[in-house]
């Protein structure tokens, strides 16, 4: 008898739990991408046994997955998701990323200082290119009413042809028709691959800078007087202006913050994996798929950086994958639309126990 | 001056290439938004419009059954997000970015399916015709003298009328889509579900109908938007071929204060930078990426200088959820 | 109020037969009868949850009871929707208008029925017509080109009647109708209330103001806690009586205010101009006093610059010229944050948008202002321990319910508990001035005495009180006394106790005390 109440208990805690639906929403995004395996020819068993297998074959591989390739992720998911607490939809990560990561190559670059002051000032740039591009947004909002998510889109486009813009300088450019930056100098650079055996080649110690973002972010967000009214501005705007809180000041703030999330992420990448930009010829989409890891991760920055990695050790084993990599980009929509849908579930599930009102 | 008058003819000729496609798309988020329902998946919609429009372009050789069939396409996905809007109340921005990582991801996922593991099609043996285009040369060929040359090709007037006709039908589709917003009972009743769907609920308005049919146009549209590219302009899809014109067209939808006519300005400023791209470009004075910023540039400024705070349909975003 | 051949008694309209509603485990209706005939205003009465708008909402098809039988004229129905209900002639007017606000008031009027032209277009011409025909048969006063945005509220009300006369109701239920309208436009919906039942039509009113009822109401039934009361002859039942009715138990309402001598200023205004959102001069010249110990409250129409003058003094909104002082400093132009330091709280006119963060729980709403003070943070890092009790403390001293709530969303609580969340947090700052707008809008009466108690408590622990309502009653009943706002100026003033509502009707209409 009480173990069936316990039970009973158990399944309202998993109905209400936003976890179970998003784990839900991934089992739904493999069964479908099984499905556009088997349609292409592939056996789904045998690449998701490959897929799986590749991400944990080896510690170098581990090492790919949930280092390499997740801190980028982790980052601009924190940035969107940070920006979603607070009311705005950042958009932007896109072009706060770049940004980011042209600052850290000029200093990474052109500067000559050894590593304990070179690394933090590489960082120090780009956090104050990802303020200034999140924040200028923000001053347009304030002071033109110009709607930020328009403004982001653009701004986004313009880091991106400016970082084409600068990769193409003389001064800049590696030069023979090359279409990528010179390096950043060794004393810039922060792969920590040596430390350790079994790392893979280029694991760099930005992982550590992103897991104390991760912690940082939600303490500001839940125990701190600026993450209340920063939230109390996100809620509601003319109630917190009433109770004497400064909302301009706050969007600004919040959206700063934001830029700097994202453009640390394009910081670090510079610096512990790719030691240049190159040209692009197209968006590289890290900003954008912040968004997917903020959603996926329910915009609390835990989840984040469990969505981080997920999402990282997917990309890095589709690289891997005997199947065609946008496989992983199909079943990645699948889950970020299930978990969408699954608000309509969890109002199914309330409402039946609902007691009603007037 | 004959100078001045070529280079203004390849200036509106490069316009007219690159306005269309944003402009079917600017013209479905219209719909979209102005019914309520925030559709950032116009980028994915174009994208399958892309890929669609190439794809049965290619093996049935008809551009109209691939321009139609891009159109249905893109509302499939479109009738995707309406679904998990409308009657699954999702948030409306997520469900749009998770159909443009879909769409993009089946649109290469088809292609390879296709097209023997190539993520790029066989180019359309015919492209959308240019409509006028056996009238100018009929007029070049038979015309004496002055008249003539007017038509002949690469001239101005050949630059900038004999456009393909996808061109056409956008801009006509502004006038179509601007009279039943505002002419028409389902235009009205469009423009209450997005402001006060709860109003226009109590007064027996099919909100869902309403918004369903508003999402669907939305997808047809963008999708259309997207084969003008791949039966126009290009005659192939490949992955980077849309690359954030999507989002650029909800950008135009934003600056044009959700109206089909402002929607239409603010693709054609788009569309006349890169326009201005192509001349500037090959002078080869002013940097590639420094100008190709302009377009964006020029808009922020516009913004600030113009329009101030846009009027957002007032439920826009919001789940219409009955109380009941 | 004549009743004599209006009232036609052998034609029920209206037969609602024990009606029983429940929401899961809850009652809301627990068998409710009512009678309503042709051309008869029949008002319904009760306090805030009490089942009054369940019930209307059941007649217009929004619910459907659980048990119960309604007769139309006669005969039995089952209204399955809103189309049902259009269909047997009833229209329902929402206490919250249901206008879209871009569109003109023709436009919001047809929607939905819209008269056409071929190829799917709307015949506006034919729209305005039928408006204009109706408007002047009724004599509901309307512009119909007029956009929704742009007109006041009593035209929006006239709309709202409008949009169902138009669909040729016969029974109109209006809910809560005059809770946003001024004195005056409250005088103009009576008098269209007689003009429909000369028509013919039927009318329910929704409602708890007493006065109302007595002005405009044939017969009133009186529910309360979802069961049928009683039904009575308006004539003959005395507002004390059905007040009593309505909460169970003898109300008071004379607030009893002992006689205390003002003490030094505390807001000093002078001068003061003011441009409106449409760079329209809305303050032009405004001079207003508030000493400790006293109440001052504003008489006045709605659109006279009242708000335009709480929102530069509580710094949401910038005078143009002027001075404001504040014990003696200088409060011109500040920020809310300065203002509030400088010992300004309020009460909002909008709970919802100005008072609390829905979203956030009891607990943190009460801190909203204090975040940053000791003991709710030390150095930047919240105290939740804290703020916890503090919440819990409140919501006991307050009669918060329901208890044990501080962590639930504000939102999740009903109006009543949520202006006293606000007053909670207001009283308890202590500072010397308190502006109340509004305060009691949308509270029932045993609510709006419990708020009245407070006030006055503040004024007798020799706060300074500005109180800015638009039910005279209540500004006629707090304050010490009464300065009268019209066209952005104080043009009158009279003590508390000699007021005569008259008199300020007089002012607050633009004439002055001494024309007779």
């Amino acid at each position: 008898m009480k173990n069936s109440i316990n039970t009973k208990r158990f399944i309202e805690k998993l109905q209400e739990s936003a976890f179970t639906y998003t784990l839900i929403s991934i089992i739904i995004g493999f069964i479908v991408g099984a499905i556009a395996l088997l349609i292409a020819g592939y056996n789904p068993i045998e690449s998701y046994g490959k897929l799986f297998g590749v991400i944990f074959r080896s510690s170098k591989n581990i090492s790919y997955s949930f280092i390499e390739y997740s801190v980028p992720y982790i980052l601009t998911g924190l940035s969107v998701a940070f920006a979603f607490k607070t009311g705005v939809f950042n958009i932007g990560a896109e072009g706060q990323y770049v940004m980011g990561s042209v600052a850290a190559m000029l200093v990474g670059a052109f500067v000559k200082a050894p590593a304990f002051i070179h690394i933090p000032l590489c960082i120090i740039a780009a956090l104050a290119a990802g303020a200034l591009w999140g924040g200028l947004v923000g001053f347009l909002k304030i002071r033109f009413g110009a709607h930020e998510v328009l403004c982001m889109i653009m701004f986004n486009w313009i880091a991106y042809y400016f970082s084409n813009f600068i990769v193409n300088l003389d001064w800049v450019n590696v030069g023979d028709g090359k279409t990528w930056s010179v390096p950043i100098a060794d004393t810039a650079k922060i792969t920590i691959s040596d430390w350790l055996p079994g790392l893979s080649p280029k694991a760099h110690f930005g992982v550590f800078i992103a897991l104390i973002c991760v912690v940082v972010i939600y303490y500001i967000i839940n125990r701190t007087t600026l993450g209340f009214k920063l939230k109390a501005v996100g809620f509601n705007r003319s109630a917190a202006e009433y109770a004497g809180i400064n909302a301009n000041g706050s969007v600004l703030t919040a959206l700063s913050i934001s830029g700097m999330l994202a453009s640390l992420a394009g910081a670090l990448q510079v610096m512990g994996v790719t030691y240049k930009v190159s040209q692009f010829a197209g968006q590289e989409g890290y900003g954008f798929q912040g968004i997917t890891v903020a959603l996926i991760g329910g915009t609390n920055p835990f989840g984040v950086l469990l969505g981080a990695e997920f999402f990282g050790a997917m990309k890095f084993g589709g690289t891997r994958f005997d199947a065609p990599s946008e496989i992983v980009d199909i079943i990645m929509g699948c889950i970020v639309l299930c978990i969408a849908i699954s608000s309509l579930l969890k109002m199914m599930i309330s409402s039946k126990k609902n007691k009603g009102g007037v | 001056m004959d100078q001045l008058l070529k280079t203004l003819g390849i200036v509106l000729n490069a316009t007219l290439m690159y306005t269309p496609p944003l402009l079917f798309a600017a013209l479905g988020s219209c719909c979209s938004e102005k019914s309520g329902v925030i559709n950032i998946g116009i980028e994915g919609m174009m994208t399958i419009g892309a890929f669609t429009g190439a794809a049965v372009g290619y093996f049935s050789g008809d551009p109209w059954l691939a321009f139609i069939c891009a159109g249905l396409a893109g509302m499939v996905f479109a009738l995707i997000h309406g679904f998990a809007c409308i009657t699954c109340k999702a948030d409306q921005t997520i469900s749009g970015t998770a159909i443009n990582f879909l769409a993009g991801g089946i649109a290469v996922y088809v292609c390879r399916l296709l097209f023997a593991g190539n993520t790029e099609t066989h180019p359309v043996p015919n492209k959308l015709p240019r409509i006028f285009n056996g009238l100018f040369e009929w007029c070049n060929a038979n015309l004496g003298g002055k008249w003539g040359e007017a038509f002949a090709k690469n001239g101005f007037l050949d630059n900038v009328f004999n456009t393909y006709a996808s061109a056409y039908i956008a801009f006509i589709l502004v006038l179509v889509i601007w009279f039943v917003f505002y002419k028409t009972r389902f235009g009205l009743r469009l423009r209450a579900v997005g402001e006060h769907p709860q109003a226009a609920d109590t007064l027996g308005v099919n909100v869902s109908l309403v918004r369903y049919i508003c999402v669907a146009l939305s997808g047809f549209l963008a999708g259309l938007g997207g084969a003008s590219i791949t039966l126009a302009t290009v005659s192939v899809y490949r992955p980077s071929i849309v690359i954030g014109q999507g989002f650029i067209a909800i950008a135009a939808v934003i600056f044009g204060k959700f109206k089909p006519q402002g929607a239409m300005l603010g693709c054609i400023l788009f569309g006349f930078c890169n326009g201005l791209k192509v001349v500037v470009g090959s002078n080869g004075s002013i940097p590639v990426n420094i100008i190709s910023m302009i377009p964006y540039v020029v808009t922020i400024i516009a913004l600030i200088l113009f329009v101030g705070k846009a009027h957002v349909p007032a439920a826009n975003g919001k789940p219409y959820i009955k109380s009941k | 109020m004549e009743e004599n051949g209006r009232i036609d008694m052998s034609r029920p309209t209206v037969e609602m037969k024990n009606i029983v509603k429940m929401f899961g485990s809850f009652k809301a209706n627990d068998g409710i009868n009512l009678t309503v005939h042709k051309g008869e205003i029949h008002a319904i009465l009760g306090e805030n949850g009490a089942g009054k708008s369940t019930l209307m909402n059941i007649l217009y098809g929004l619910y459907h009871p659980t048990s119960g039988q309604i007769f139309i004229n006669g005969k039995e129905v089952s209204i399955s929707g809103p189309n049902k209900a259009i269909e047997l002639g009833i229209g329902m007017v929402h206490q919250h208008f249901m206008l879209v606000q871009p569109f003109t008031v023709a436009e919001n009027i047809i929607l939905g029925m819209e008269p056409m032209l071929p190829g799917g277009r709307v015949n506006m011409k034919a729209a305005r017509a039928k408006v204009n025909e109706i408007s002047a048969r009724y004599g509901l006063e309307v512009n119909a080109d007029a956009k929704i945005e742009d007109i006041s509220v009593g035209m929006q009300q006239r709309a709202e009647i409008l949009k169902v006369l138009y669909r040729g109701a016969d029974i109109l239920i209006l809910d809560e109708p005059t809770a946003s309208l001024t004195p005056q436009e409250i005088e103009e919906l009576i008098e269209i209330m007689h003009n429909l039942a000369r028509e013919g039509k039927t009318v329910i009113l929704i409602t708890h103001k007493l006065k109302e009822i007595k002005a405009a109401a044939d017969y009133c039934t009186i529910i309360r806690q979802g069961k049928y009361i009683n039904t009575v002859r308006v004539a003959d039942t005395t507002e004390q009586q059905l007040a009593a009715m309505m909460v169970g138990r003898s109300v008071e309402f004379k607030v009893d205010k002992a006689a205390i001598e003002p003490g030094e200023v505390a807001l000093e205004v002078h001068d003061l101009h003011a441009k409106d959102y449409r760079n329209v001069e809305v303050l032009r010249g405004l001079d207003l006093t508030v000493r400790k110990g006293e109440i001052v409250g504003i008489a006045g129409i709605d659109g006279n610059g009242q708000t335009e003058l709480v929102e530069i003094l509580t710094g949401l909104k910038k005078a143009t010229h002027g001075a404001i002082t504040m014990n003696g400093h200088d409060a011109y132009n500040k920020t809310p944050r300065q203002l509030f330091d400088m010992g300004i709280s309020s009460i909002p006119a909008d709970r919802h948008k100005h008072g609390l963060v829905l979203d956030f729980s009891v607990e943190d709403n009460l801190i909203l202002q204090n975040a940053d003070e000791k003991p709710y943070s030390n150095h930047g890092a919240l105290n939740f321990k804290a703020i916890d009790e503090h919440a819990k403390e409140l919501i006991e001293k307050y009669d918060i319910r329901p208890r044990g709530c501080e962590h639930e969303p504000a939102g999740d609580l009903s109006g009543g508990n949520q202006q006293k969340v606000i007053i909670a947090r207001e009283v308890t700052n202590d500072k010397d001035l308190l502006i109340a707008v509004n305060p009691t809008r949308g509270l029932d009466v045993g609510a709006i005495e419990y708020v009245h108690k407070y006030i006055v408590d503040q004024r007798n622990k020799h706060k300074a009180v500005l109180l800015v309502s638009f039910e005279l009653d209540e500004v006629m009943s707090l304050s010490d006394r009464i300065d009268v706002i019209f066209e952005g100026k104080i043009v009158g003033s009279m003590s508390g106790s000699e007021a005569d509502e008259k008199k300020l009707g007089l002012m607050m209409a633009g004439g002055s005390a001494h024309e007779e």
